[in-house]
């Protein structure tokens, strides 16, 4: 009776999914016990979510490979779990207030957001495709459920379902496109897939290419990119805003992680059949989510189409597919959550009980009423659109800087003509601030957690763009 | 190598010929006598009181669902069973973790309630 060998165990690389799925378990536990006041609960995730962030730095001489090669902690996965953790705690801080005025007392709500937060750590640390295919299991599930968290608000029961069934249609693409891999490399490995392509009989097989056409159908659901963008505005809409806010930053920034792993780190062989695909993908995410967000009326719907213009810049750092590629990645990221966090959170104050004043409309003559609110949320559109000295433009110019370097000016040149259209829609809210006159009152009740998480994301905003060296440094080495 | 198959092959002919032949011979040979209690979903037994297209409460969704969740652990369990000597110590330890997340899930769903019928 001989022993089935067990595989590398490595528990200390894996220790951020453990600690976080531990402390995610705790919560749904802990809310049992309590019923009104949820500070314990949102107190505890917000420790999971800290100690988490401290567990990622266990690893010394990365890369480190365990798990029979299908978990990897590297700079990427380091610095991506960062993003996470940033990106769920300011989540949390961000529902604080808001679960209160919207009355969703439900403990499961964070608890949910934790586990989804595991998920995007295994989506970003996987070099095997079915770890990155449990992973974005478990973030679409734990998201599906965040959607439709007010069960009494039909808007958000119809974001739930759409973002279901379009979400595990668009899964069932991307799991046929890994077997399709699977079937003509043998293995489901990247580190294994990325040797063998490089025989030219394995690399030309349509199995290979069929495979590689599903998976970018897949992942580009996932991240929101044109032509599989339509359930974003709908459930961007309908979803509770912190949760849009961090489904518009965590999972998606997962989600371009393990795009990049897959594409740029192993096909880079084969990019002259998927280069020209995401090109196309990209350009038209920029196209298609700025002309459609200068027609919302809509302040969640704009920056819902604001978002899949962003997934057209960003995939452009995926098809860089340099160092500099992966690093303008991370950095736009990161800067990304700020200003969509920032904006978020004044979407959040401007709203009240009965009218969460989402029109742009409603913004009318903010500026002479709440100045300094008026100022932080054009700071977070300016930096959307890319102006400098904000954080957007440097994320911006770093990812085009990658692409240059690879020879894609005329990419470039169509993403830097998009910055500009998407000023324009940007701008028309700044207007409707600051030149119309005011149509209604203005009943904001500065609920301080929603106001910390906007300064955090003003300083984050202006730090990043005026002094960008210092992460970029890290992003680099 | 396709010889093997031929046996294979003639049978689904053969079986596929009676299927459709009796049918066909039914419709052709059978008499037409048609009368509306015939035409009933259910000619046999008694007339239907309600329609069967009801609504069901949604208790039994949640059953349904939570079945299926701890019938994937004994689906776990067959395999470890089988090979729980050769798996040695690491495979019992494993096991029992993922029991323990499991009996988490139970506390979760047994104290918020969803085990209680009324």
């Amino acid at each position: 009776m001989e022993h089935i060998p067990s595989p590398t165990v490595d528990l200390v690389s894996l220790a951020p999914v453990l600690v976080l799925s531990v402390f995610a378990m705790m919560v749904l536990l802990v809310d049992l016990y309590v019923k009104r006041d949820k500070t314990l609960v949102i107190f505890i995730s917000l420790v999971g979510l800290l100690m988490t962030a401290i567990s990622a730095f266990a690893k010394f001489d990365l890369p480190v490979h365990s798990f029979n090669d299908s978990y990897v902690v590297d700079e990427l996965s380091v610095f991506f779990i960062m993003i996470f953790t940033l990106s769920s705690a300011l989540a949390i801080l961000l529902s604080i207030d808001y679960n209160k005025r919207e009355g969703i007392r439900m403990g499961e709500y964070y608890s949910l957001i934790l586990l989804c937060t595991v998920g995007m750590i295994l989506l970003a640390s996987s070099t095997d495709m079915i770890m990155i295919f449990l992973g974005i299991e478990i973030v679409s599930i734990c998201l599906y459920v965040l959607a439709g968290i007010r069960r009494s608000d039909p808007k958000s029961n119809e974001a739930a379902l759409k973002y279901f069934l379009l979400g595990a249609f668009a899964t069932g693409f991307l799991l046929y496109g890994m077997t399709l891999v699977y079937g003509a490399t043998g293995t489901t490995k990247l580190g294994l897939i990325a040797e063998l392509i490089r025989e030219e009989q394995i690399a030309s097989k349509p199995l290979m290419l069929m495979g590689i056409v599903l998976l970018i159908i897949g992942f580009g659901f996932k991240v929101a990119s044109v032509p599989f963008h339509m359930w974003a505005p709908d459930v961007y809409h309908g979803a509770p805003t912190p949760v849009t806010a961090f489904m518009a930053v965590g999972p998606k920034a997962a989600a371009f992680a393990a795009f990049f792993r897959v594409f740029a780190e192993a096909m880079p062989v084969l990019s002259p059949s998927w280069e020209s695909l995401l090109c196309i993908v990209a350009v038209l995410s920029m196209f298609i989510g700025n002309v459609g967000a200068i027609m919302q009326t809509n302040i969640k719907r704009l920056l819902a189409y604001s978002s899949v213009s962003h997934v057209g810049y960003i995939l452009i750092a995926v098809i860089a597919k340099n160092s500099l590629g992966s690093s303008s990645l991370v950095f736009y990221m990161l800067a990304y959550a700020f200003m969509i966090f920032g904006a978020f959170g004044i979407v959040i104050l401007i709203g009240r009980k009965e009218n969460e004043m989402l029109e742009i409309a409603d913004y009318s003559g903010l500026a002479y009423k709440h100045p300094l609110m008026a100022i932080s949320m054009s700071v977070f559109l300016l930096s959307l659109g890319g102006m400098p000295p904000l954080a957007g433009f440097v994320a911006k110019f770093y990812i085009f800087s990658a692409a240059i370097k690879e020879g894609f000016v005329t990419l470039v040149v169509l993403a830097v003509l998009n910055s500009v259209i998407s000023f324009y829609y940007y701008l028309k809210v700044i207007v409707y601030m600051y030149m119309k006159e005011p149509e209604g009152e203005f009943q904001i009740s500065l609920a301080p957690m929603t106001v910390f998480v906007v300064v955090i994301a003003m300083v984050g905003t202006a730090g990043l763009g005026i002094f960008p060296d210092p992460i970029l440094y890290f992003t680099q080495h | 190598m396709l010889e093997q198959y031929i046996g294979a092959g003639i049978m689904l002919l053969v079986a596929t010929a009676i299927a459709c032949g009796m049918v066909l011979l039914t419709s052709i040979l059978g008499p037409k006598h048609q009368f509306p209690d015939k035409m009933e979903p259910f000619e046999c037994g008694e007339s239907q009181l309600v329609s069967p297209r009801q609504r069901f409460s949604v208790k039994f969704y949640l059953v349904a669902v939570l079945f299926v969740l701890f019938d994937i652990e004994a689906v776990f369990f067959f395999p470890w069973a089988i090979l729980f000597q050769r798996l040695g110590v690491f495979g019992l330890v494993e096991m029992f973790l993922f029991i323990l997340i499991l009996g988490v899930g139970l506390a979760y769903v047994w104290i918020r309630g969803g085990l209680d019928w009324e």
